[in-house]
Parts: structure tokens; sequence; C-alpha cells
């Protein structure tokens, strides 16, 4: 078995992940929690983990909470979440991150670099925290809603992205009769078209468009974001390490 | 009438400037006798002329508070051609530089309160419900500004201006002169600059008749020779900035605009405009940059973000970010060519049609492309500001337009100039970082 090189830890708005890597950039182990209020032990704690038996190691993060690790290279999500993509599909193209709190959709060019981004503006209209708070209040749990999504007959349109107003929006349907099924849907197309929105600009015609970020472990999410773009989506394997391994391999030591 | 013109006359000529040495001195025996912090700070050392700079606007506010009842008061929008009123012996108050002193002092969010509660809406341009708040609460940081005797106003920055000063105008009841400037596709067509005059002639007898005296002829080509050489001096301090290492920022830019922008037209703007270029151009010789380290060089769209403009160009300069030009800063340095002291009210005609809010896209896009050849940047941010509409709109396309034509990286950055709950510091400077690794 590849020994650990190098450790990556992504502290995001929502969950904080770690992954230990080897030389090849390989996922060797990992760890998701929620994220803690006190950042620094808990970071310390899901390293730990991750180490194994390993000595000390070089450490890169990212995320919200990165400037309270103490890392050898501390990076915005934006550079990780491109460079992690990248050390997967090994080719150029446009990611689109859907976090917690903001969705970032990234152009990748042919050597892993940023070449521009786009970020959701000021409030959580467009992320995973969006979808979070309706569905606590229609109480489908976040494993079974690609499910409950795909048994919907038809979508509910849901026209507000803005969290705050679709909450109410969404009580007012479910008094009127509305079926969860066709909420929950029309939850997941009002969200894919406001990425849409953020991302056409990057999606010319020809590149590839690959997702990471916590929601992306929605099926149901990619595939409504696919009909909205209009362009094929691919989930990346793991999509919510994405970051963390970016972080990682951007302190992986350089083969000599 | 006398004893108040004579007050004002000392207030300007002697007792400002004696107060503002004072302060001055009382600043510079504080920092003396503080313990010196290690130089760690990402900046060159500090302009020299700042102090007169200083100076120059204290002066000029501290007049001010004793402008009432000795000469004519205007309050006038940043691109009115103020060069025919001060012939006439105005004292001419500009609200859009006053909202920007309380924008870097923080007192916009009390100020607006106070306008919203009277009905304006947050949508509304913060320099417009940092005014409106400032009359109706009487607060300013600047102790008292004189009651206005005209309201001059010009839609050649926005349409805004034109609501606003509307109600000032119903605040203070005194008469109110529109400017109204064609938009320009291209060039402006001769008819359009002749509609423009005309309206300047009639402006002119407003002015006498609020004044109560004639504008001399020789009087008014002579403020706008003024006008013209201040706007051309300017340019020159603007244009030390293509050197390497730039001999100061951008953003300082943005505080020694007061002038050019407040009391354009007089010779105190232009003597200071000599000072501060003689002494970029010796930084220039002696090699001294506006960052200690200059390892890009960017440029800046839009008005700046005054409430963070220190903190945000501190975390760029920390990582060799240098803003070398701005288009806003920019704005006052391309009137001077089209300013023709022999023909006074028509070439003000074309210069104010012609301002840069006043262009069509294509026209922003050379200018935009212009300046990044000329001071050589590698990278710019165009802050889409919440506040200025004008600005931001098409900045999506100037960014696309920017990065293939001329190979730069570009960062939207959304902000407002002057009001800082429309701005997220967290994610703004989240963007910035992630603007800055991009160009490892």
């Amino acid at each position: 078995m590849s020994a650990v090189v190098a450790i990556g830890v992504d502290v995001g708005s929502t969950t904080c992940k770690a992954v230990a890597i080897d030389a090849d950039g390989r996922i060797l182990a990992h760890l998701v929690e929620p994220t803690d209020p006190r950042i620094e032990p808990q970071v310390e704690r899901l390293v730990a983990g991750v180490r194994g038996e390993a000595g000390d190691l070089p450490l890169g993060a990212t995320g919200y909470g990165r400037k309270r690790v103490e890392a050898g290279r501390v990076l915005t999500e934006i550079t990780c979440h491109a460079r992690g993509a990248f050390a997967r599909t090994g080719r150029p193209g446009v990611v689109v991150d859907m976090g917690g709190q903001d969705t970032k959709v990234i152009r990748v060019g042919p050597g892993g670099e940023v070449v521009d981004f786009a970020m959701n503006d000021k409030c959580a209209a467009g992320t995973g925290r969006f979808l979070e708070v309706i569905l606590g209040r229609l109480r489908v749990p976040l494993a079974d809603v690609a499910d409950v999504a795909r048994r919907a007959a038809r979508a509910v349109t849901v026209s507000s992205t803005c969290t705050v107003f679709a909450e109410s929006e969404v009580i007012s349907l479910v008094a009127s009769g509305a079926p969860t099924e066709g909420i929950v849907k029309g939850l997941h197309l009002a969200l894919a078209s406001r990425v849409a929105a953020l991302a056409r600009g990057a999606v010319t015609a020809g590149a590839e468009v690959f997702m990471s970020g916590g929601v992306a472990l929605n099926a149901a999410m990619a595939s409504a974001l696919q009909d909205a773009l209009g362009h094929p989506v691919r989930v990346l394997p793991e999509p919510q390490l994405i970051g963390a391994l970016g972080a990682a391999l951007a302190v992986l030591p350089r083969a000599a | 009438m006398i004893l108040r013109r004579a007050r004002y006359e000392a207030a300007g000529r002697v007792v400002g400037p004696l107060l503002a040495s004072l302060d001055a001195w009382r600043r510079r025996s504080r920092s003396r006798s503080r313990a010196r912090a290690p130089r760690t700070s990402p900046f060159g050392p500090p302009l020299e002329s700042v102090r007169k700079l200083k100076e120059l606007m204290s002066v000029h506010y501290f007049q001010g508070r004793y402008a009432e009842g000795a000469v004519p008061v205007a309050w006038v929008t940043s691109g009115f051609p103020v060069e025919i009123l001060r012939p006439l012996g105005f004292h001419a108050v500009y609200p859009e530089n006053h909202a920007a002193i309380c924008g870097v002092q923080r007192l916009v969010p009390a100020l607006s309160d106070a306008a919203e509660a009277e009905g304006y809406s947050r949508d509304l341009c913060s320099y417009a419900r940092t005014d409106l708040g400032s009359v109706i609460t009487g607060r300013t940081p600047v102790g008292r500004l004189p009651r206005p005797d005209l309201l001059a106003c010009c839609t050649n920055i926005c349409q805004t201006v034109l609501y606003w000063y509307r109600a000032l105008a119903e605040r203070f009841r005194v008469p109110l002169v529109l400017v109204d400037t064609p938009y320009v596709y291209g060039e402006a067509r001769p008819h359009h600059v002749r509609y423009v005059k005309d309206q300047l002639e009639e402006l002119v007898q407003v002015a006498e008749r609020v004044a109560g005296r004639r504008a001399e002829p020789e009087a008014l080509v002579e403020v706008t020779r003024i006008a013209k050489e201040g706007s051309d001096l300017w340019a020159e301090c603007l244009a030390q900035g293509m050197h390497r290492p730039a001999p100061w920022t951008a953003i300082d830019g943005f505080f020694h605009m007061a002038p050019i922008v407040s009391l354009r037209g007089t010779e105190a703007c232009n003597a200071y405009y000599r000072l501060l270029r003689d002494e970029l151009k010796e930084r220039v010789r002696r090699g001294i940059g506006g960052l200690r380290d200059e390892r890009h060089r960017l440029l800046w769209d839009n008005l700046p973000i005054w409430f963070a403009v220190r903190q945000l160009s501190t975390l760029l300069a920390e990582r060799g970010f240098n803003f070398v030009c701005a288009s806003y800063t920019n704005a006052w340095a391309e009137a001077g060519s089209r300013i023709d002291p022999s023909d006074p009210i028509g070439s003000a005609a074309a210069a104010y049609t012609h301002v840069i809010l006043n262009q069509d896209l294509p026209n922003r896009l050379g200018i935009l492309r212009r300046l990044a050849r000329d001071y050589g940047v590698d990278g710019a941010i165009l802050h889409s500001d919440r506040s200025c509409k004008p600005y931001s709109i098409g900045q999506i396309d100037l960014k696309d337009r920017l990065v293939s034509e001329l190979g730069v990286r570009v960062l939207l950055l959304e902000a407002d100039h002057s009001d800082p709950r429309a701005y997220a510091t967290e994610q703004g400077e989240n963007r910035l970082a992630a603007f800055m690794e991009g160009f490892a």
C-alpha cells in the first residue's frame, strides 16, 4: 500500500473535510464532519484521524475557515476545486462547485489553472443551504431527496430563489395541497436555473462541465442542472472532497 | 453683507490656513512622540503633498461655513460645468465629494437611515441618500455646509441627480438649473452640442440673476484657461503612474482628485497639482514606488469603495499588487483636451457631454483598453457599484472583452461606493484572494 505524503483540509461553511493523499494524488483516507464553531480543535482531530500512523506531513487548507488553520499553504476554494477537479479529470473544463453557502463556477485551463470564476453574491440563493432549509420545512431527509424528486409526476413551480422567500412560498404551496414530491422537484429546478444563469457565460459549446461540492451528492440536482444548462454535467467522484484534495495537492512534495 | 464677506475672506485666507497649519503641526508632533512601528507596511513612503492636500481641502470646507450670506452658494454635481459659475463669485459645494468624506468616515448608514425614514429608497444611490440624510439631520463631518442659493445639476453622470436635486430644490426653495446632456454614441453630433450650449447660455442668465451681477466675458475666459490647465496638470500627475514602479497608487489618486473635482477652475487647485506633479516626477527619478515591491499592475474601474479602500488596497499591496490607473480618476483628466478658453461655453458643452459616464460601451471599452495598454497592466478590477448603475452596466461585457483582447485577468467585485451595508467583506476578500492566486 502506498504511503500518505500530504494532507488537505477544507473548512467549509457547513462541513469540514480532511483528506490524506499519496504521491500520486490518490485519496487514501478522508473524514467529513459538520463544521464546528471551534475550528482549531476540529481540524486538529480530523488531521490526526486521516494521518493515521504517519508523522508530520505537509498540510494545505482551504474553505471559509482556512485562515484559522496553521497550514503550509492556505488557498481559496476556487483554486483548490480547480486543482482537485483537474487531478480527477486531467482535462480543462468548467467546474460548478455547489457548496453549503456559496456556488462557484470555475473555468479551469489546460494546466489546471483558474482562468476565470463567478460566484453567487451576498445571499445563499443557489446553494446547499437553500435546499437544506426548505427540505427541513418539508421534513424530507437529505438522504432521500433524489428519490423524492424522482417520484414527482410533475414539478410544482417555485418562483423564489431567495431562501427566505422560497420558504414562505413553500409553506403556502403545502397549505394549498401541492404534493411534496412536486415541490421538491420544483425546488431543484429553481435552484438549477439560478446556478445555470451564473454558469451560462462560462459554459461554451464543447466545454466539459463537472460538478463538485456537497450538493453534487444529490443526483437530482445534477440532472436538474443538466436540464437547465442544456449541456451534459458530470459529477466528479467524491465531489465533497474535491476542495480538500486540491488543498492537499498544493502541498504535495514534488517528485525528486 | 460686507461684514459677512470679510469674515468669508478671512476664513479662506487667514483663519483657515492658520488652523490647518496648527492641525498639521499637532499631527506632526504627535507622530514624532509616538514610538515608530516596525516598517512592515507594503506601501512606499507617503507623499509629502498629502499635507498640502489636507490643508487645501480643510480650508475649502472651513471657508464654506462662512459662505452663506457672504457670497452666492451653488450646490453642484461632479460633472457640472462649474467654470461658468466661478466668475460670478459662487462658492461651489459638491455634495458628492461631501458624501465621499462621509463614506470614508463610515457615516453613511446613519445618514442613509434618516433619508430612508423620510421615504427615500435604499436602492437609491448612496451619495444621494447621504446628502439628503445630511440635509435632514444637519449632521456633517465638515462642520457645516452652507445653504445653497442655486442648485446646478448636469445629467452627464446619471439621471439620479435630476431627482436628487429636485428633492433639494423643494427643500431649500431655491432655483434649480438642469443641464441635460444627450447620451453619446460614438461622437456627439453637432446638434447635441448646440443643444447643451443653449442650456449653458440660459444657465449664465439664471446664475447672473442669483448672483446679482453680470458675468464678465474675460473672467470666464480666464477661469476656463485655469480649468483647462488644471485638467492637464491632473493628467500629468496620473501619467506618472505609467512608470515602473508607479510612484503612487491609484488609491492615492482617489484622495488627490478632490481639488480637480471641487476646486476646478481655481488657481489654488492648479498650484496644488504643480506641487504634486513635481513630487511624483521626483519619486520617478529616484525610483520610489507607491508600493515597496510592485509585482503586478492593476486597473480599477468605477468609483472607489470609500469605506474599505484602505483595507482592500492593503490586502492587494501585501501581495505586490498595485493599482496604477483608474478610469474614475482619469475622467477628470480627459476634459482638458476639449476645453478651449477662446470658446468657453461652446467647448464646455462639448467637454461635459463627452464625460465617460455619458458615453456608450464601445467608447468606455476604448478608454479601458487605452489605460490598460498605456499603464501596462496585467489585471483589472471592475467594481460593480450597487449605487452607480450607469457606471456598472455593461461591465460583464467589458470584462469579457478585456480578457479576450488584452489577455489580462479581470475580476468583477460587487460592492458600493459608500454604503458598507451593500458589501460583504468576507466574500469580497475571498474573491480578491482567488483573483490574486490566479497570478501565481
